[in-house]
């Protein structure tokens, strides 16, 4: 006899009028069945759990069903629901316990509260679309299927050596009216920028937030311009498993999850990878004084780092601080990374503030912290990009000593200072700048150059046209009286703060940049630049845009046009970078000749060839890549030569003598006005005096050997 | 507004006529037309959807289905869509994995 219907999926109990049936523990969430839905969610010190479903966008539930006692296994709920429509059903959770803030516990169960693991959330589905206030249950968890058509896609697993990463914001991408979209702000616009992505040369975006979070959280009115001040950069997670609605142009539709699959499918298509800055170290409930949305109501001892007092550690900045080094609290993570490496083929994850995930229950750094060692040697996550934001609120700064366990990547903060320092004409940056090029030898002995994610700017802080350009922060917009945001920006408006007719201060501005940017390009390690760098982005002197929903944030198409040569020069240098190995090792320089060329494989220089000038008060800095020790001596390069000279004045360099045969053709120099300041790859004109090079002040030259 | 679904297969062609709207609850008709044709292993499917005036995610996992089901040397043609499903195809992606002509058989 054939049995066609599954008997370990029949309804063994029926609660007012709907059919059920004992869940399954795993997995956590809210799983389809044959014929129903499995809903599991786990609370250790709730006293009983009621399911709660809704019609998609009723304001009343349409049932709620108490979890029987024999449902419960260990601190598990777990229950089938047959003949649910998976498509017009929202579901929560009540959760019944005490409320004791001082034993840590918060059960409260009037709330309805959101499943932790939900694949989506409806309630924000249109951005910026005011939300009904007295809903009794405003963050919706709901089912997704996971049927989409990826055809053999992929993640792309490209070396991370050979990176260069962007990254962006996705509202701010293309919200601005001048991006010429169909969909402005939304993952469907970013598609439609894929062509500029691909012009541009980088081979991967890191994207801001995306998890969802609520645009409205802790929104406000500017005190004097009566401007609406929201939660727009969206560090500040509602759900970790869901991907933001709001930034879906058909998230009205509930189809964000598709839209953002495709969205994917079209970076890989094109040899993109994406990253994602993922906010494991608090959540969007606040502190004490915040709203129970899900974590807080479900185990609050659980998910939390709690005072002795039951009061909410603060290491994050932002009221609370998960508990990540919790068994279970662990567990959601790596679930998590899991389900959006296998699931939406995520290539890398950022760690906002990820310090905070090597802190014990109590705070105190760990010296082996599980999480970490989890995530490291995951096999799920065993090619994807792991890279660590390595401090946090709580004073922790890990750059360099952050738990790496082989696989670990940093955003290596100690190099942005040490560029914009040596930028500006700090003295005594010399010997730092050497380390910082060669991929941070100093910090990263052990683990290579590709621990380092190098970058000048990123979203926070200043932008690299601003970094030139404004003294001060200016973030008068943000209605903090302007104490917020760092003061310690190593930044300088050559006389004149913020916009200028000045057409001598605007071409050193332009020339920073670009020689910012050639730095950054010609380092070991891997490069980030920030969205819109390459076209001259100003916030007009704010350096802490996190709630700006206006043109402090969109990037402004028509820069374009206005900054051609910013463009122009930045595609050349990432260009250049990707065509030449020799800028992108993975084993820190040996500091000899290994391959028998007669150079070693990076040898520093001065104004005079071979000899640096490391003193305290030299403002220059050279070195040559000997092209036939690229990749270990196992591919043939061109030689490069780079020269910076932050004086005021120019300077005669001395160049290196280049193996009898070759000679030196110019490929960037940043004093000359475009379209001189960079050539054609592969038809750069010879050099007409190859002994020596008049660098121009405050300039950096690239020149090629061949 | 309900959905009505006629198919037919000749000659190794499926073709399903869809009138009306395709939400969550009629999705299943849909389905089940396609499953039908499936039995029939067509070389190619085509959608009539002129008188479609609306598919919820639900329809675009129906086309979704009928693709993987059918493989995709299979080729799914959907006929004269309306601008609204158009737009929901090619937000979600789905435009690349279909062709959308303006009469069948195509012409030109």
């Amino acid at each position: 006899m054939i049995i066609d219907e599954r008997i370990d999926y029949y309804p063994t109990h029926v609660s007012q009028g709907f059919k059920l049936r004992r869940g399954r523990p795993i997995p956590f969430g809210a799983t389809m069945v044959p014929n129903g839905v499995n809903f599991s969610i786990y609370s250790s010190a709730s006293t009983s759990c009621t399911l709660v479903l809704f019609e998609r966008g009723a304001s009343e539930p349409m049932v709620e069903i108490p979890f029987p006692e024999e449902f419960r296994i260990g601190n598990v709920y777990c229950i089938i629901v047959f003949d649910l429509d998976y498509e017009r059903i929202e579901y929560g959770y009540r959760m019944d316990g005490p409320f004791d803030p001082k034993t840590g516990h918060r059960f409260d169960k009037t709330k309805i509260l959101s499943d932790p693991y939900a694949k989506a959330l409806g309630g924000r589905n249109t951005w910026m679309k005011p939300p009904n206030w007295d809903d009794i249950y405003p963050y919706r968890s709901r089912l997704v299927f996971e049927d989409f058509d990826w055809e053999n896609d992929c993640p792309l697993e490209i070396p991370i050596e050979d990176l260069v990463i962007y990254e962006m914001h996705v509202r701010s991408f293309t919200r601005h009216p001048s991006s010429g979209v169909k969909n402005p702000g939304t993952f469907s616009a970013v598609r439609e920028k894929i062509p500029y992505l691909k012009e541009l040369g980088v081979n991967c975006i890191e994207l801001m937030p995306i998890y969802e979070f609520d645009e409205w959280e802790n929104s406000r009115r500017h005190p004097e311009t009566g401007e609406l001040l929201v939660n727009y950069w969206g560090y500040s997670t509602v759900n970790f498993f869901s991907p933001k609605a709001g930034y879906a142009a058909t998230g009205k539709f509930g189809m964000q999850v598709d839209e953002f699959k495709t969205l994917v499918k079209e970076l890989h298509g094109n040899g993109i990878e994406i990253f994602l800055d993922v906010v494991f170290n608090h959540t969007a409930e606040g502190d004490h004084r915040g709203h129970t949305i899900s974590f807080r109501g479900i185990d609050n001892k659980t998910y939390y780092m709690l005072t002795p007092e039951g009061y909410y550690f603060n290491f994050s900045g932002t009221g609370n601080t998960l508990n990540c080094n919790n068994p279970i609290v662990r567990n959601m993570v790596l679930d998590c990374l899991r389900y959006w490496a296998s699931e939406y083929h995520i290539d890398g994850f950022r760690f906002d503030l990820a310090s905070i995930l090597g802190r014990d229950p109590f705070g105190y750094p760990l010296s082996n912290p599980p999480l970490l060692e989890s995530l490291a040697h995951d096999p799920i996550l065993a090619k994807c990009k792991l890279i660590a934001e390595a401090w946090d609120a709580g004073g922790l700064y890990q750059v360099g000593s952050f738990p790496a366990y082989g696989r670990w990547a940093e955003w290596n903060g100690k190099y942005r200072d040490a560029v914009r320092k040596f930028l500006k004409g700090d003295l005594g940056m010399i010997g730092k700048i050497s380390q910082r090029i060669q991929g941070s030898p100093d910090l990263y002995c052990y683990r290579g150059p590709t621990a380092s994610i190098n970058f000048i700017t990123c979203h926070d802080g200043f932008t690299l046209y601003d970094l030139f350009s404004y003294n001060y922060k200016h973030n008068e917009a943000n209605g903090e009286n302007n104490n917020d945001g760092s003061n310690d920006n190593n930044s300088w408006n050559f006389g004149w703060e913020g916009e200028t007719g000045d057409p001598e201060i605007n071409s050193l501005r332009h020339r920073q940049i670009k020689n910012a940017l050639t730095i950054l390009m010609m380092s070991q390690g891997v490069p980030m630049i920030l969205m819109g760098d390459e076209m001259g982005r100003t916030q007009h002197g704010n350096n802490n845009a996190y709630c700006h929903d206006n043109e402090i944030n969109w990037m402004d198409w028509n820069l374009l046009g206005k900054n051609t040569d910013l463009f122009h020069y930045t595609k050349k240098i990432i260009h250049f970078r990707l065509v030449h190995p020799v800028l992108r090792i993975c084993y820190h320089f040996q500091n000899c000749d290994y391959v028998g060329s007669g150079y070693p494989d990076i040898s520093f220089h001065g104004t005079k060839a071979w000899h640096a000038d490391w003193s305290g008060t030299s403002l220059v800095f050279a070195f040559l890549l000997c092209g036939k020790h690229a990749k270990q001596g196992t591919i043939n390069d061109d030689y490069i030569y780079v020269a910076m000279n932050m004086y005021w004045d120019a300077l005669n360099f001395e160049l290196p003598r280049l193996p009898e045969g070759m000679r030196w053709h110019v490929f960037a120099n940043t004093s000359m006005p475009p379209p001189e300041d960079i050539n054609e790859i592969g038809k750069e004109p010879v050099l007409e005096n190859q002994y020596n090079f008049l660098v121009g002040p405050r300039s950096v030259i690239v020149i090629v050997g061949r | 507004m309900g959905l009505q679904v006629m198919s037919e297969v000749t000659q190794g062609i499926a073709k399903v006529t869809l009138i009306g709207e395709v939400d969550s609850a009629s999705a299943v008709i849909f389905k089940d037309e396609v499953d039908k044709v499936a039995l029939q292993s067509p070389k190619e499917i085509v959608f009539f959807m002129k008188d479609l005036n609306f598919m919820s995610s639900a329809g675009l996992r129906v086309i979704v289905f009928a693709k993987q089901k059918l493989g995709s040397e299979v080729p799914i043609y959907i006929v004269n869509p309306q601008e609204g499903i158009i737009d929901t195809l090619q937000k979600t992606g789905l435009h690349h994995s279909v062709f959308i002509v303006d009469s069948y058989p195509v012409t030109g």
